[in-house]
């Protein structure tokens, strides 16, 4: 029986010629990663230790992504253990304001983490690497105190759930975003508790680099332990001009042993929202026609790329922001951000009446930088619409893809793309 | 033994602890704001000892391991659920949170109920319906650490002791 790519990945880090799942290891890590809200907890856990030195400072990464540009008092605060931590044990990979982007857009277009890689990181969107064929998965502060520590983890080998998407003729419009959301609606939001999903099928094959970070990147709203795709030259084209060191390729074997495979055919996927309060409420946009919002926000981990831009400013360029609407564009990165401005595409946006902010977390997760009030109602092309996500407790927020945000902050409710953009 | 609280399925780590708290890490001013977005009546009335019950999925969502401090520090003395999301799990048990999978409890214990938890033996004990279930018990190594106060403590006790 052969292994799949969670497998090999986790054995070869491990120092076996093969694991199982269910199995337990320990494993070698090639890179541990925290930002400010986690990083602090972490700091404290690691400092408790009575360790001086992290295991390497070459293969730790501190993001001040989340409530930066500091929002209050207690955020600087936090930001400066991050910092502080930082400068003391000379880490490599630490950003801050005006460098700094979003932790998951901003780690792949760094070229930092690469195939083959084993990562952990403390925030759950640390899934989204595994679009380059890595196996990384979120923990919490005390794992990633250890992680920090000791350069180990400890794994439970997990089973792999398959998702094939047969074809490429994918609806036009439809994204990564798209088939991650369908994905969840059929699966639940415990559906694949614990276990790796790994995408593939021609497909998946056929998508550019930014769907295929969003969709690894949601896997964690299924439960999941990691979202994986086997890397391709698709892959290789994006990182062969970013890694600074040596990657692998690694590959599931035809006979590796899934515990499920579901096949979808792309043709069936269609543009998708998913109603408050779970990803897993995940429906055709047809059905959420024309349910007005207050509030449009693209960007995040999940949409913050510069195809995610690419696509919001071609809709929206030209035509007019809703005047009952506040359009928050948030892009990845800052050299995201310097490629959609020389491109023109955020003129365009801040001409039809968007905000554009800085990268940062702070709207995803109602920090900062745009929270609604009691009773409004976002569209989002974040990851998240639990009870509360985006501010007040009796607030909605909607998910969708970034064509359908922009189409809908133009009309001021939730539309296909089709009735702003006459060749859609 | 300690007084219920009960929650659905799905109760998501946003709604343990929001993220608009999340700018300070201190557990007293997490506790204060401990599970606000499911019952706002929480935080202010929840008593050491007290018990929380949830459904399916306990404690999906981020990664924040502010979610099983803010429950820690409020006095909550173990968490009973169906099930839960991964990374829940192993934060609270890494941060000497006791949470127990029992989804027979779960069906019998609503609010309020009386409920009496012996952790060794992995057993719930509802005092108000003189009924009682069987978890399965932690490992003697994991006792310890929960006793330790978490994974942290637990590895310095054992060096200490070497």
């Amino acid at each position: 029986m052969g292994m799949t790519i969670s497998e090999k990945i986790l054995a070869a880090h491990a120092g076996l010629d093969k694991v199982e799942p269910g199995e337990i290891i320990n494993a070698k890590l090639d890179l541990v990663l925290a930002n400010d809200v986690t990083g602090p907890v972490a700091i404290k856990e690691f400092n408790k230790l009575g360790i001086d030195k992290v295991f390497d400072p070459e293969k730790i990464a501190l993001v001040a992504d989340h409530f930066t540009p500091n929002k209050d008092i207690a955020s600087a605060e936090q930001s400066k253990i991050l910092r502080n931590f930082a400068k003391a044990q000379n880490i490599k990979y630490y950003w801050d304001t005006g460098r700094v982007g979003i932790e998951h857009c901003l780690l792949p277009e760094q070229g930092v983490v690469l195939p083959g890689d084993l990562i952990i990181g403390a925030d759950s969107h640390t899934c989204t690497y595994g679009a380059l064929g890595a196996f990384a998965t979120g923990v919490g502060s005390t794992d990633c105190a250890a992680g920090m520590a000791t350069g180990e983890a400890w794994f439970r080998v997990p089973e792999t759930l398959k998702f094939v998407f047969r074809g490429t003729d994918f609806q036009p419009w439809v994204s990564g975003k798209d088939l991650i959301l369908y994905i969840i609606a059929q699966i639940g939001v415990d559906g694949a508790r614990y276990k790796a999903m790994e995408f593939a099928g021609d497909g998946i094959r056929s998508l550019s680099m930014d769907n295929r970070l969003t969709i690894c990147n949601m896997a964690i709203e299924a439960g999941a332990k990691t979202g994986i795709i086997e890397p391709d030259e698709i892959t290789i084209e994006y990182v062969k001009s970013r890694a600074k060191r040596e990657y692998k390729i690694y590959k599931s074997d035809p006979d590796a042993c899934y515990e499920k495979v579901y096949e979808f055919q792309a043709k069936d996927i269609p543009l998708q929202v998913a109603f408050p309060h779970l990803p897993e409420n995940s429906k055709s946009v047809d059905e959420a026609s024309g349910i007005k919002i207050d509030q449009v926000v693209i960007g995040s981990c999940t949409n913050g790329r510069l195809e995610d831009l690419k696509i919001a400013a071609s809709i929206l360029k030209g035509k007019k922001i809703h005047p009952e609407v506040r359009c928050i564009v948030f892009p990845g990165t800052q050299e995201i951000y310097l490629e959609a401005l020389r491109n023109g595409w955020i003129e365009a946006m801040i001409e039809a009446g968007a905000a554009v902010s800085t990268p940062t977390c702070g709207p995803c997760l109602g920090g900062h930088m745009g929270i609604l009030a009691k009773g409004e109602r976002a569209l989002s092309t974040t990851n998240r619409n639990f009870v509360g996500r985006m501010g007040h407790p009796e607030s909605e927020v909607y998910l969708c893809n970034p064509a359908v945000a922009a189409a809908s902050a133009i009309k001021g409710e939730i539309v296909h793309p089709r009735e702003v953009v006459n060749n859609g | 033994m300690g007084k219920v609280w009960k929650f659905g399925d799905d109760i998501d780590t946003d709604v343990i602890i929001p993220a608009r708290y999340l700018n300070n890490s201190d557990p007293k001013h997490l506790a204060s704001h401990c599970m606000e977005d499911a019952d706002p009546s929480f935080a202010a009335n929840v008593k050491p000892g007290d018990i929380i019950v949830g459904g399916k999925n306990f404690g999906c969502g981020s990664s924040r391991e502010h979610a099983p401090i803010a429950i820690k520090a409020a006095g909550v003395k173990a968490v009973i659920a169906e099930s839960y999301a991964r990374i829940f799990y192993r934060n609270s048990l890494n941060i000497g949170l006791p949470i127990l999978e029992c989804p027979e409890a779960v069906r019998g214990i609503e609010s309020g109920d009386i409920v009496e938890v012996d952790l060794e033996k992995g057993l719930i004990m509802n005092k108000s319906k003189e009924t009682s279930f069987q978890a399965r018990p932690f490992p003697k190594f994991m006792q310890d650490l929960i006793k330790a106060g978490g994974l942290i403590s637990y590895i310095k006790e054992k060096r200490s002791n070497a």
